[in-house]
């Protein structure tokens, strides 16, 4: 080791030449192996939401009305939905020309098939029919093909064969006088629903109010006591008042109901079956051969209108989302107000006040493991603590009267929010943790060092540099929140919620009341509904809604952090 | 060798600091008496014995690690912030003491401003950031609050560079700006010390020549203690430097004497580049 040319001589390590460094150690292979996972991901995600777009944005196109006459002799008339392959059974070949069968062997056994919407679940007994290729004898597109949307029932396909106004009857009316009618029909239906949700459902709310009110004395003065007496003769005396009223209501309703029926349509299916019935009844109406771009437009809008501002019907399958659009959007917010001060407040504790040892790492390791626990959980805790006990203690409380029918006692938006925030309370707080640990320890010496107190220097220096962070989390709890589903099964989201949690009555929002939401939505006309074919394009245009709600509420908030980011970039050095 | 080291740290080869400073016309500002600090089983400062003369410039200088951040960053209690710090001695700024369990620890800082090593204003407006001191103490009358702004600018030497921009942000200076823009942060509160952490180590010569001729003016209205590395620095603007090694006050005295005949053998080799 001392001699220095022994080391010369004999060098410890043999000196390399590599003519080419390999390709492990350039990285090449990794690089391919990253850009393809990326790619990958890519793809998946815009084939999703291009797939979401391209169905939902063309369920509402007015499609043309087939009539398609089979080989049989079999007449059918229909939307065509979608069309297939499949490998027909011998018997399913059986009426079959020697043409159709020859041409079929050659195919190697496989035909295509369309599904046609026929509609008239009434007289048909199913709203859909295959087609096989080789059993049609001709396909035409008559003109005088109506496709009609009916409140009940479903879809009507078929001739437009006799307007009844009132008794002036005329045969194969025109889709000018048709469309004449049917405005004045739609205004009686208006009236009509306007006398039964509006003024009688208010007249039911009083006289609901005033029981509950008889109910109440009851309770405070006990029963059969004098105060109690005298209230419910006073309520007695209200309720025939309100009573009087509500059958003056309902004899208007009953005569325009009357009124409304002479005015009725009869429409003829394709195989001759007639079916009359008001006017008023039908939702739209068109011919479907005979269009022009412009009205196929405004067919469109029109539906798409219908389909965010009205309520659903027929099991959810048709009509609009407005309370489950409402109701989302409702909870999104709820959930906002709530999981934010609540993650935050946690957050700062937690980064800033508490001393920092093993047990505030314990915290933190329950806090990020929270997020992993299953969000039915969640839900299941929601209904027990929120629901039952919460909810159960206000109703004791605040709305006896109501018993045993419960108020807060069961799942509703409150809850469903509270819960939500709940399960996305980690998300906030580790974003907020991070971000309060991102600012700088000089801004906070140099606040402490002014003079500030340390809830001064976290108001006024630590906050605001953290709030981007904060928005982050935030928008990532807001994310999560909108897609859970599970959880608000237990907690508050029904099939059908006639009554948005925010209306004209008082006191104007109503947070008690069960909701409808935009994922359970998806899932009730997709997978619980009679007919699941019908409800299939409702499941891609909700779908699309729903996404097109989280990316603007997304949208919005990152509009939001990059304001805040604008205020705090560092300038040059 | 090493053996001769671990003697040093225990403390046993120092002499008693050698004490000369020049004594200003105001009398003492900021007292420390056998002041010792630990951070957790580190003892960092070790009977640290010394008087600031109120209105003069004092420069603590030594090579890293000797402490003087530490000493200085005791002096408003801005090491509270680390866990396992304790303290032994006093300081008594004006009389009164700095350390004690009833000292209010925010207002004794609001009597010292402090100037940091990097530049460190706020993201606000450049009006807010000179005026924060008074924000976190409830004023709110405008037009005092703008008269203080332009009052600390002034007395920072920044005023002419910023009054037309004074609503923008405070992140868009220059580095030597966004100092002097703190150092005003530091005066707006009038306070009567103003602690320095090398306050030029991240700037340019320019931007240093401008601090520095800044310190003089402030000299006289404040008392001013300025930790710096450059030892060229200490010499230009301190009356009094206190030379520090390994935890302990070696020499304390009139900047002039004591870079031109310094009394300790340590001072020396330091000041003159044999060790540090």
């Amino acid at each position: 080791m001392s001699d220095p040319t022994a080391t010369t001589a004999k060098p410890i390590l043999p000196v390399r030449r590599i003519a080419r460094s390999d390709l492990a150690a350039r990285g090449e292979p990794f690089v391919w192996i990253m850009g393809a996972a990326l790619v990958i991901g890519l793809t998946m995600i815009t084939g999703f939401l291009a797939f979401v777009i391209y169905v939902g944005a063309l369920t509402f196109w007015p499609q043309p009305v087939a009539v398609v006459t089979t080989t049989q002799g079999k007449v059918i008339a229909g939307e065509p939905f979608r069309t297939e392959t499949f490998k027909p059974r011998p018997e399913q070949l059986e009426g079959a020309s020697p043409e159709a069968r020859a041409q079929v062997e050659a195919d190697l056994g496989i035909v295509e098939r369309t599904l046609y919407r026929v509609g008239n679940y009434d007289l048909f007994g199913e709203d859909f029919a295959w087609v096989s290729t080789f059993e049609v004898k001709s396909t035409t597109y008559p003109k005088d093909m109506y496709f009609t949307e009916r409140l009940e029932w479903g879809p009507f396909v078929g001739r437009m064969k006799e307007l009844d106004a009132a008794g002036a009857k005329q045969a194969s009316p025109t889709y000018k006088q048709l469309r004449d009618a049917h405005a004045l029909a739609v205004v009686r239906r208006a009236e009509i629903a306007r006398l039964e949700k509006v003024e009688i459902a208010g007249i039911n709310h009083d006289i609901e109010d005033l029981r509950l009110g008889i109910r109440r004395a009851d309770l405070e003065y006990g029963a059969g006591s004098p105060e109690a007496a005298a209230a419910k003769a006073r309520a007695a005396e209200e309720t025939a008042k309100l009573e009087a009223r509500y059958k003056v209501l309902e004899q208007k309703v009953t005569s325009l109901r009357q009124i409304d029926e002479t005015y009725a349509v009869t429409l003829e299916a394709i195989d001759g079956q007639t079916k009359t019935l008001p006017l008023s009844n039908l939702v739209r109406f068109y011919p479907a051969n005979d269009l022009s771009v412009g009205e196929k437009w405004s067919i469109y809008g029109a539906r798409w209108i219908e389909f965010i501002t009205t309520q659903p019907r027929e099991a959810n399958t048709e009509g609009g989302i407005l309370p489950a659009l409402v109701g989302t959007l409702t909870m999104m917010i709820l959930l906002s107000l709530a999981v934010a001060p609540f993650g935050v407040v946690t957050a700062l504790y937690l980064r800033e006040y508490a001393k920092q040892g093993a047990f505030v790492s314990f915290i933190r390791i329950c806090v990020n493991n929270l997020a992993g626990v299953p969000s039915i959980v969640y839900g299941v805790f929601g209904l027990g603590f929120f629901c039952y006990i919460l909810g159960g203690s206000i109703d004791q409380i605040f709305f006896p009267e109501k018993l045993p029918s419960p108020t807060f006692g069961t799942g509703g938006m409150l809850w469903a929010s509270l819960t939500l925030a709940l399960l996305t309370v980690p998300v906030v707080i580790v974003a907020t943790e991070e971000a309060l640990a991102a600012v700088p320890r000089s801004m906070r010496e140099g606040s402490l060092a002014c003079g500030a107190s340390k809830w001064q220097t976290i108001a006024r220096i630590v906050l605001p540099r953290a709030a981007p962070g904060i928005m982050t989390g935030l928008i990532l709890a807001m994310a999560r929140g909108a897609g859970e589903v599970a959880p608000l099964m237990i907690v508050g989201v029904v099939k059908l919620a006639p009554e948005l949690p925010i209306d004209m009555t008082a006191p104007f929002v109503h947070f008690e009341r069960s909701f409808m939401h935009l994922g359970f939505h998806i899932y009730d006309v997709g997978f619980q509904s009679r007919n699941s074919e019908a409800g299939r394009p409702m499941v891609f245009v909700t779908t699309l809604l729903l996404i097109s709600l989280v990316l603007m509420l997304n949208a919005f908030a990152i509009y939001v952090r990059n304001r805040l980011k604008r205020s705090y970039q560092v300038g040059q050095f | 060798m090493a053996m001769a080291k671990a003697s040093v740290v225990q403390g046993d080869d120092f002499a008693p600091t050698a004490y000369h400073p020049k004594a200003g016309d105001q009398g003492v500002s900021l007292k420390v008496e056998d002041f010792s600090l630990w951070y957790g089983a580190a003892r960092a400062l070790w009977n640290n014995t010394l008087d600031f003369q109120k209105g003069l410039c004092t420069a603590l200088i030594g090579p890293s690690g000797c402490g003087k951040s530490t000493l200085l960053r005791s002096m408003n209690r801005m090491n509270d912030l680390i866990d396992g710090m304790k303290t032994q001695g006093q300081m008594t700024l004006e009389g009164e003491p700095i350390y004690g369990a009833t000292i209010d620890v925010i207002a004794l800082r609001k009597r010292m401003g402090m100037v940091f090593q990097k530049p460190n204003p706020f993201p606000m407006s450049i009006t807010e950031n000179v005026i924060y001191p008074l924000r976190v103490d409830g004023v709110t009358n405008r037009k005092f609050l703008k008269e203080a702004a332009e009052a600390a600018l002034r007395g920072a030497a920044l005023w002419e560079e910023v009054k037309d921009r004074l609503d923008e942000s405070a992140l868009g200076l220059s580095g030597g700006q966004q100092q002097r823009l703190c150092i005003a942060r530091a005066i707006a509160g009038n306070p009567e010390v103003l602690l320095m952490d090398e306050p030029c180590s991240a700037l340019d010569p320019i931007a240093t020549a401008k601090i520095e001729e800044l310190i003089d003016e402030l000299k006289g209205r404040y008392t001013l203690i300025i930790v710096t590395h450059n030892m060229q620095q200490a010499a230009r603007v301190s009356d009094n430097t206190a030379f520090m090694y390994l935890g302990r006050l070696i020499e304390y005295g009139d900047t002039k004497s004591m870079f031109e005949k310094p009394q300790v053998k340590r001072t020396e080799d330091y000041l003159t580049g044999r060790f540090g």
